[in-house]
């Protein structure tokens, strides 16, 4: 093991300081606000994202309204939203677009993208390997607070007068480019467009670390075959974030340029308020390109965590090993790589050369096979196990429900004879929001409730969990469900109203029930944020592993200090997943059991490694001679 | 004042129910009724939360099918085109296959749920991996999904393969926001010739009047197509990206500045037939813009009109080109193309008629 003195350099400076840590962990700034450990900075990433999450979903509400009850009088939102209530008591149809725009913006990046992976990249990595921190303790504090001011930025873009970006969250230009065009692509686009590439730096930095901390800081023993799923999926997730983010980086830039500095980059030939502009040569399905590119790895930056999560927490409550650990490794790493040549099924009707179409059709539609193997294997892990129905298993097994409902209508989208007539209607809409939004949310929230006791050391409330589950589960399928009847009828996507037309003038009965649906879900999630605050200070106190889990972090103490471990990092004897091992005493050994004292419950091959092992916790490496 | 009332009545309910939250937590932890599962224990919330899982699914399903079959009609849109028979086949096909699949996998992640949930007396099987499972599920989906990208790839491979010569060509532009159509006029059949820059409140299409092509087109509100004949819509926009969208004859297509679009199809039922067939004499085929434009996106629209070859040729003879609504442009005409535009564009009468209806 190439990391081996690192850790026994480490060990023994906490190993004089273990039992007295206070005295280096600092002031309130250097330990709440600046803090270098992972464990803080998760928590900042998972408090900005919730917070984010209330104002991405607030959003969402507003819109609904519109759309689900057309004539209602929404005087009363005035007090909010000012100005952009119009005499008659409607919302701004240009408003109405700046509400979809940021919706989607909040929610699949500084919700799905920073909430979800910043929370938990951060925070399992270095306790599931065995790591005291993350490589670099200060880029990742970077990371956060230049993440947090791309937050700020996009939230004073909320309050503008002109209104935030409203050209949609894939922000095509000219649209996104002409102030002439719509309002919010004045002073709006440029804080979204400034936000984005501080976004992305934020999240470049925090890749940089999780990848360099798996790769290089696993504890004796964690071979890249005992990682649990979860650190493979965040693997997966930061090499895919670095690779696919600057590309966004780029077309954020050119359109700045575009936008500020009169280049062409996106531009041609456009007539707009009475003056044809100078702009030619750009190429606008350029931008969508540039945009793609990064657009659908993002779908599996925001979808891969969730998978991991539930991978581990379906695995333990289930008193089973996942069914198909290289299997599931395998299928993540396949879809992260075809993650990156499909990116233009988005683009089947925008005039691109149709021969690409056909291309990207082929390769979209093999993402179903890795996509497959897992619900199967997911559904293989519960077979005859022994299920424990945890908030964190409940919201786990929801989320493979959405994975399979809304995964199976990417079949019909990713066909691109099928896609010339859904593109940009509302089966679009119910595909995504079920297999990446509410899967990734549900992943999101098992997370929490699994590994709360860890981050705050007590208990959040079981029932209430159950509570916000169901309400949310059933909820969700109320308010996704519907929309691919919507859209099969036809329905286009962003549409303030309907009524203009006779072709989509049905469904107010549905869209109501959609609105109503998705009113009450959101009100749930007052449930768990009441869970949350409240056990944060008045939970039951955790027991060390409290769900009898095999994984690193439940071997830290209750509330560990920055350096995870008191003593010396543990060391790793065997895979995360022995749970209900024939022949055990207990339905799950942990990962730093030796092999040596499990001489009951060993496998023949597992026999063999028993010589390997070493009484102590460092050091020694043996190399295996076969004669 | 009724505001107040409402605020401290809330208030009062968010107090009661953490109250309630909080009698019953502590009555739970006398009872040691488990939040805790730490030897194994859970308590009686397991089996309903297993319960549930089943029946949630069984009625959600139960409440799919219900749904999808009492209301077909009104969620699916009758088709007009040729290819729109075929897509609509391959997603046919395509929801067979998939709600089969989404049908068992569902029922079967219930039934698991509630059949394997906890029981103190039992213990999981170790069941870590089962090549032959794997491989199994990792072929038939292959399988399955090559039998669908070959349907769909013929389908696609016709949509987008070249127009035929004998296509009826009609312009479409999209601008903020609406819909015109521009023809390619009754002497030459040819569009003429347009620049962006050419463009101004009258002259909307860019026409460039130095081309003869142009001095016949003419303008249209309404999208006219005969029936049972190809039509190639040119497809550009003037300001920002819109998307030419046909929901009746499955037709969608980008409108992009500075990149024209095309997209082909045929008609096969004029307003007319789908009017008796819908028994409603007010339908319409109708253009919609499916790319978010801006403000008004959701009001773009266009009225589509399919009308027998006949009555198309007759409706397209009483429309005037252009040119002629508009001769002030007349002098933007090249001295030596003058005369053939007057012609072309119905100013004057053309010779060339007058001496075939002399003979």
């Amino acid at each position: 093991m190439a990391t081996t003195d690192i850790h026994v350099h480490t060990g023994v400076h906490h190993d004089d300081h273990g039992h007295e840590h206070e005295h280096h962990e600092g002031n309130f700034w250097t330990k709440y606000i600046f803090s270098e450990d992972h464990k803080v900075i998760a928590k900042q990433y998972l408090i900005t994202g919730i917070f984010w999450a209330l104002i991405g979903g607030l959003l969402s509400l507003l819109f609904r309204l519109q759309l689900g009850f057309p004539d209602a009088n929404l005087e009363w939102l005035r007090p909010l939203l000012g100005g952009w209530i119009t005499a008659q008591g409607k919302i701004d149809p240009e408003f109405y677009l700046a509400l979809v725009t940021m919706h989607g913006t909040i929610m699949v990046f500084f919700v799905l993208t920073a909430g979800l992976s910043g929370t938990f990249a951060n925070f399992l990595i270095p306790l599931q390997i065995g790591a005291r921190d993350m490589a670099s303790g200060f880029m990742n504090m970077l990371s956060y607070w230049i993440f947090f001011i791309a937050s700020v930025l996009m939230f004073i873009s909320l309050f503008i007068e002109t209104g935030p970006a409203a050209g949609g969250w894939t922000v095509y230009p000219p649209l996104s480019a002409l102030p002439q065009a719509i309002s919010g692509s004045g002073l709006g686009m440029t804080l979204w467009l400034v936000s984005m590439a501080l976004f992305i730096a934020s999240q470049l930095l925090g890749g940089i670390n999780y990848i360099t901390t798996v790769i290089n800081m696993r504890t004796h023993g964690m071979s890249f075959t005992r990682m649990p799923l979860t650190v493979w999926a965040m693997f997966f997730t930061a090499i895919v974030g670095l690779l696919s983010f600057p590309v966004l980086f780029s077309a954020a830039l050119l359109l700045i340029f575009d936008r500020s500095f009169g280049t062409s980059f996106f531009l041609s030939d456009i007539y707009i308020a009475g003056e044809a502009l100078a702009n030619v040569g750009g190429s606008a399905v350029l931008f969508q390109h540039l945009f793609w590119f990064l657009g659908h790895p993002e779908v599996y930056i925001v979808l891969l965590p969730a998978l991991g999560i539930t991978s581990e927490i379906i695995a333990t409550n289930s008193r089973k090993p996942i069914f198909g650990y290289k299997a599931m490794i395998g299928s993540m790493l396949f879809i992260a790589i075809l993650s990156f040549v499909v990116w233009a099924h988005h683009m089947f009707v925008s005039g691109m050369n149709p021969f690409l179409g056909s291309i990207f059709m082929l390769l979209t539609l093999i993402i179903a096979v890795p996509s497959a193997v897992k619900i199967f294997n997911y559904v293989t892990t519960l077979w005859q196990g022994n299920i424990r129905f945890t908030p964190g298993m409940l919201f786990s097994i929801g989320m493979v429900s959405f994975f399979l409902s809304g995964g199976i209508t990417g079949i019909f989208v990713g066909n691109s004879a099928i896609d010339i007539q859904l593109h940009d209607t509302y089966f679009v809409v119910a595909h995504f929001h079920l297999v990446m939004g509410s899967a990734s949310f549900f992943g999101m929230l098992a997370g929490i409730y699994h590994w709360f006791p860890k981050m705050f050391g007590r208990m959040m409330d079981a029932r209430l969990g159950y509570i916000h589950f169901w309400i949310s589960f059933v909820g969700v399928y109320m308010v996704f469900f519907p929309m691919h009847y919507i859209g099969i009828a036809g329905f286009p996507r962003r549409y303030y109203s309907w009524t203009n037309f006779d072709t989509f003038s049905g469904f107010f009965d549905l869209n109501m029930l959609v609105s109503i649906a998705a009113i009450v879900t959101f009100a749930a999630q007052f449930i768990f944020l009441f869970n949350f605050f409240y056990s944060m200070f008045r939970g039951v106190k955790a027991p060390a592993n409290p769900w009898n889990s095999n994984t690193l972090e439940w071997t830290t103490p209750r509330n560990p200090g920055h350096g995870n471990w008191p003593g010396a990092i543990p060391s790793v004897y065997r895979w995360p997943y022995d749970y209900s091992k024939p022949g055990a005493k207990d339905d799950f050994i942990p990962q730093t059991v030796p092999f040596s004292e499990t001489p009951e419950s060993n496998l023949p091959h597992e026999n063999e490694l028993v010589r390997l092992e070493t009484s102590g916790n460092q050091g020694a490496v043996v190399v295996e001679k076969k004669d | 004042m009724t505001n107040l009332i409402i605020g401290l009545g809330v208030v009062l309910i968010l107090v009661i129910l953490f109250l309630l939250y909080r009698i019953s937590s502590l009555v739970s932890l006398t009872k040691k009724r488990g939040t805790l599962p730490d030897d194994g224990r859970v308590d009686s919330s397991n089996s309903t939360n297993a319960a549930l899982f089943l029946i949630v699914t069984i009625a959600g399903l139960a409440g799919f099918f219900w749904y999808s079959f009492t209301y077909f009609e009104d969620y699916t849109l009758p088709v007009a085109s040729v290819h729109g028979k075929w897509t609509d086949t391959i997603f046919w096909i395509t929801m067979g296959v998939t709600v089969v699949a989404f049908t068992v996998i569902s029922f079967i992640m219930g039934m698991f749920a509630y059949r394997y949930q906890h029981r103190r007396e039992r213990k999981a099987k170790f069941y870590p991996d089962n090549h032959y499972l794997e491989l199994a599920w990792t072929i038939i989906p292959a399988v399955v999904l090559a039998i669908l990208i070959f349907t769909g790839l013929r389908a696609w491979n016709d949509i987008t393969s070249p127009a035929s010569e004998e296509a009826e060509v009609i312009e479409v532009i999209g601008q903020q926001f609406a819909w015109t159509a521009r023809y390619p006029g009754n002497k030459d059949n040819t569009l003429g010739k347009y620049n962006y820059k050419l463009i101004d409140p009258v002259n909307e299409f860019g026409l460039d009047l130095t081309d003869k092509n142009s001095f016949d087109d003419f303008k249209s509100l309404e999208l006219h197509v005969p029936k049972g004949k190809e039509v190639l819509l040119k497809i550009r926009a003037k300001d920002v990206l819109h998307s030419l969208y046909i929901p009746h004859f499955r037709v969608k297509m980008d409108a992009v500045p500075g990149m024209p679009t095309q997209f082909k199809f045929t008609a096969t039922k004029t307003t007319q037939e789908m009017r008796d067939e819908l028994r409603n004499q007010n339908f319409n085929y109708e253009l919609a813009c499916a790319e978010v434009c801006g403000a008004a996106h959701f009001s773009m629209k266009m009225i589509v009109v399919v009308e027998e070859p006949e009555e198309y040729e007759a409706w397209k003879q009483k429309q005037e080109a252009w040119l002629k609504q508009n001769p002030d442009y007349l002098k933007k005409v090249p001295a030596e193309l003058q005369e053939v535009a007057l012609i072309k564009a119905g100013l004057q009468p053309d010779p060339g008629l007058a001496v075939a209806a002399g003979k």
